[in-house]
């Protein structure tokens, strides 16, 4: 949950650091990525780079590693997995119209 | 009183203000009830009216555009103003952290928020209604609203949209307050089921409501600003808007039906003096209602233009969505098996569920095999089902949870033999209101038809729909007559008038504004008949 | 779960002023808030996520005339309104282990800086917007999205109608995001009037923590937004 003064750890700070820039890193090599030709992959990259982006906020930001419990992690878990439904069926329509 | 009143949430502060700036869960959950009742004669009026035009196959009493504004009201204001919040906001409100031994919800302050957005987007839906309403079916599909009506949709959708996030805060409140706020002992496999099913219909509240909330805005967005995302004419999808509408809106059914489904499981336990049978299930198939009941939405869209592949999904996955509720109804009947029987109000009510949910649930397959839709959609028979679910479910797990804890909330008990009385015209005025209209909708009436003069046979359906909507609307003022009475004239209630399970009966009637007295510590199971109703009546372990 | 040993809860222990009366112990309380914080951002992310479904279906049925119409937007303000939002949800995990460790100055430093940074990201977001008023790519009357290339289709013309599909949705995505920002900046206003008054210590600092945590949901929201909208087909 909230991490409350653990005295036991050492210091977040440079996992910090350390994470920003590699989100910094992630944004320019996105901006890099949508430069190339890559055929079909150039989306898929995309948010595979945005996803390891956010995972990395979620993680080490807001403190789903480490710190918090199981239920943290089943909300957000449970969002996504709504998000998808929601993106997921809704394409089952979209994708096969074509065939009727 | 002749003697001197002990202090209730009630009694505890006087005047205007107490009430209006009240934190307390009950005295919030007592708001909701006078606000939702309101909101449901409003809806019941409109209902009336367009029985009354459909008495005669011509179109007579309204015109047409009118006609379209009453069952666009009807819908709008008993789906959003009464029957989602309904249950949660009051019965809920009252009872969820009584059942969990808590003092409270996990955030009052959000919660007296919740009724006050409640309250505003209610105001605003009066104000749309009354300065000439919307017209477009409670669905309101584009492009038809975001295009073409003149009526106030922007200010139909932003009521709508504030009543949304009152749903989201409340469901938000009894997640956290379930997962936090249980007293020690109270593990998840002791909650009442009443419970359970209040956890999964806030799941859906949470996660559905804010995709009709960005629907809204979009719909918003198009007509105030003219962006076009549901415009044909700029190569926008129609049936776009349907998926995200309805992507909510059929969740949104099983907000109004769990709720009502947890009061009865604890009718059903009470009054056949049993524990419920397959706890577990009944748990589970709550959650697996919630969750399934968000895979299943396109059954709406069948004949709308969607994909015939996609439809075969969601057809095959709207069978699945059966089971969970099936589920239930054995385990309900296992239940009364070898029970105690009474049948006092609640119990009533909790038959009529049972018989009548079961109605509207199974024509809900009919209607989703897609022979079978492409036939009856638009006709009453989705009329019939949806009421049926709605109203012969839904409203009478209501009613049977008002009469079931009448005593805990106002300390009063009402008339039986009124309450009995009323019960029985409430299903018989159901059934002859809504059956016919099953029948009807085969034969082929459409839905939201002012005029069936091409089909003048349909009349004496309809005639007896609307005697019995009469009937019905008997049955449903009774109630509120004898409950008003019961307050000033009603025997006191003792701790526990029904010797039920469940620690809401462990306090004075009505409670004490923070409930308990001491921290409840619970030892024993939930619905644990065997030893309240105990020969020698020892002393069930108790936390005072 | 709550301790059965502090029974009643109200006067067992030292009654810390921040403890409401309805929880046992502070414990509880900062872990129901910290729930209702999450509980709260599953909301939003189905309620963004209505707009993602809307992007994707008719991006996927117009990617040609998206990507004309994606290649108007300016890439370099927003890989800086990117790199700006990184850079203020670092300063709110420093705000948060500030006011952890009882480093007041700290605290209100990167809770003014967040502030500073979340007002820039407005500002270039205003720039942009200006940007789309002045070319006639905010749908309306006055849209206009005549003879633009189709970015892969040589000879090709966007069509000016989903072209206008793509802006409808820009703007609304973007929006409804910058009306969070600006509720954010709303919110962390009163945390750092808190933290000026001194209010926040290393035992509750809960407003600190789950402000924190939906400004960066806000910042994750953009993190999908920026590649989304504006580099859908950006290659030669």
């Amino acid at each position: 949950m909230l991490i409350m003064s653990d005295h036991s750890k050492s210091s977040p700070l440079p996992t910090y650091f350390a994470v920003f820039i590699a989100l910094l890193i992630g944004t320019g090599l996105t901006v890099y990525a949508s430069g190339l030709d890559l055929g079909p992959f150039n989306a898929p990259i995309a948010l595979a780079i945005a996803s390891i982006k956010a995972t990395l906020v979620a993680l080490f930001f807001m403190h789903i590693k480490g710190a918090s419990e199981k239920l943290t992690k089943l909300v957000v878990i449970a969002a996504l997995f709504f998000l998808l439904l929601l993106l997921g069926l809704t394409m089952t329509d979209y994708a096969t119209r074509a065939w009727s | 009183m002749p003697q001197p009143e002990r202090e209730n949430y009630l009694n505890k502060h006087y005047g205007v203000w107490s009430w209006l700036l009240t934190t307390d869960h009950k005295r919030i959950a007592l708001l909701y009830l006078i606000s939702i009742t309101f909101f449901f004669f409003i809806g019941g009026f409109f209902a009336l009216l367009i029985r009354l035009e459909l008495l005669t196959p011509a179109g007579d009493l309204v015109q047409a555009d009118t006609y379209n504004k009453l069952f666009t009201m009807h819908g709008m204001v008993m789906v959003f103003f009464f029957l989602i919040p309904s249950i949660p906001a009051v019965l809920g409100n009252f009872l969820v952290p009584m059942m969990i031994g808590a003092k409270d919800l996990a955030f009052p302050r959000i919660n007296l928020l919740s009724w006050y957005l409640y309250i505003i987007g209610g105001v605003m839906m009066l104000h749309c209604m009354l300065t000439g309403g919307v017209d477009t079916g409670w669905t309101f599909y584009a492009p038809f609203s975001t295009n073409f009506t003149n009526t106030k949709i922007v200010e139909a959708g932003l009521a709508i949209f504030v009543a949304g996030f009152s749903s989201i805060l409340t469901g938000l409140n009894f997640v956290v307050t379930i997962h936090r706020m249980r007293a020690p002992g109270m593990t998840w496999s002791r909650l009442p089921l009443f419970i359970w099913a209040h956890y999964a219909t806030s799941i859906i509240q949470l996660l559905g409501t804010p995709v009709i909330a960005v629907t809204i805005v979009l719909v918003a967005a198009e007509r105030a600003l003219h962006l076009g995302i549901f415009d044909p004419k700029l190569g926008g999808d129609p049936l776009l808007f349907q998926h995200l509408f309805w992507f909510y809106s059929h969740p949104a059914v099983y907000i109004m039906i769990l709720p009502s489904m947890g009061v009865v499981t604890e009718i059903i336990a009470c009054f056949s003096r049993k524990r419920i049978f397959g706890y577990s299930f009944v748990a589970f198939s709550s959650i697996a209602i919630a969750v399934f009941g968000f895979l299943v939405w396109a059954h709406h869209m069948f004949v709308a233009g969607m994909s015939v592949y996609a439809a075969l999904v969601f057809s095959l996955l709207s069978y699945a969505v059966a089971v969970p509720s099936a589920i239930k109804v054995f385990n309900w009947t296992a239940t009364l098996y070898k029970g105690s029987i009474r049948y006092d109000a609640p119990m009533l009510y909790a038959f009529g569920f049972i018989g009548l949910f079961t109605i509207g649930g199974l024509t809900g397959l009919f209607l989703s095999a897609l022979g079978i839709n492409v036939h009856v959609t638009d006709t009453y028979f989705v009329v019939a089902h949806f009421h049926y679910i709605m109203v012969g479910g839904a409203v009478m797990g209501y009613l049977g949870g008002m009469h079931f804890w009448w005593p805990k909330i106002s300390g009063k008990l009402y008339p039986e033999g009124w309450a009995r009385l009323a019960a029985l015209i409430v299903f018989i005025g159901f059934n002859l209101t809504f059956f016919p209209q099953f029948l009807l909708g085969y034969m082929g009436m459409p839905r939201r038809y002012y005029d069936y003069s091409h089909m003048p046979e349909f009349q004496i359906l309809n005639v007896l729909s609307t005697a019995g909507a009469t009937v019905l609307g008997v049955g449903y003022l009774l109630p509120m007559l004898y409950f008003l009475w019961s307050m000033r004239y009603g025997k006191p209630a003792p701790d526990n008038p029904w010797n039920a399970a469940g620690l809401e009966w462990k306090t004075p009637s009505p409670p004490p504004t923070f409930n308990f007295d001491e921290e409840p510590v619970v030892t024993w199971e939930a619905y644990n008949y065997e030893e309240l109703d105990a020969p020698n009546k020892e002393e069930v372990p108790v936390a005072r | 779960m709550p301790d059965s040993s502090t029974a009643t809860g109200l006067h067992t222990e030292a009654h810390n002023p921040a403890l409401l009366h309805h929880f046992a112990e502070p414990q509880q309380q900062r872990d129901a808030a910290s729930l209702g914080m999450w509980v709260f951002l599953a909301t939003e992310v189905m309620f963004f996520g209505g707009l993602f479904c809307a992007y994707l279906v008719y991006r996927l049925k117009y990617f040609g005339d998206f990507g004309a119409a994606s290649k108007t937007l300016n890439v370099t303000l927003g890989a800086t309104n990117t790199a700006v939002l990184i850079c203020s949800s670092l300063t709110v995990v420093l705000a948060v282990w500030a006011a952890q460790s009882a480093r007041r100055t700290l605290l209100i430093g990167s809770l003014g800086i967040t502030m500073i940074l979340g007002l820039v990201f407005l500002g270039i977001k205003g720039v942009e917007y200006n940007d789309k008023f002045v070319e006639h790519h905010v749908p309306g009357a006055s849209f206009s999205f005549e003879k633009v290339p189709t970015p892969g289709h040589p000879g090709q013309y966007a069509d000016p109608h989903h072209a206008q599909l793509f802006f409808s949705l820009y703007f609304v995505m973007t929006g409804l995001h910058a009306l969070h920002m600006i509720i954010g900046l709303g919110i962390f206003l009163w945390l750092l009037i808190m933290a000026c008054k001194g209010r926040f210590t290393p035992e509750w600092h809960t407003p600190v923590e789950i402000g924190g945590l939906y400004w960066h949901f806000v910042d994750i929201i953009w993190i999908y937004l920026f590649p989304l909208l504006y580099l859908i087909d950006r290659h030669p």
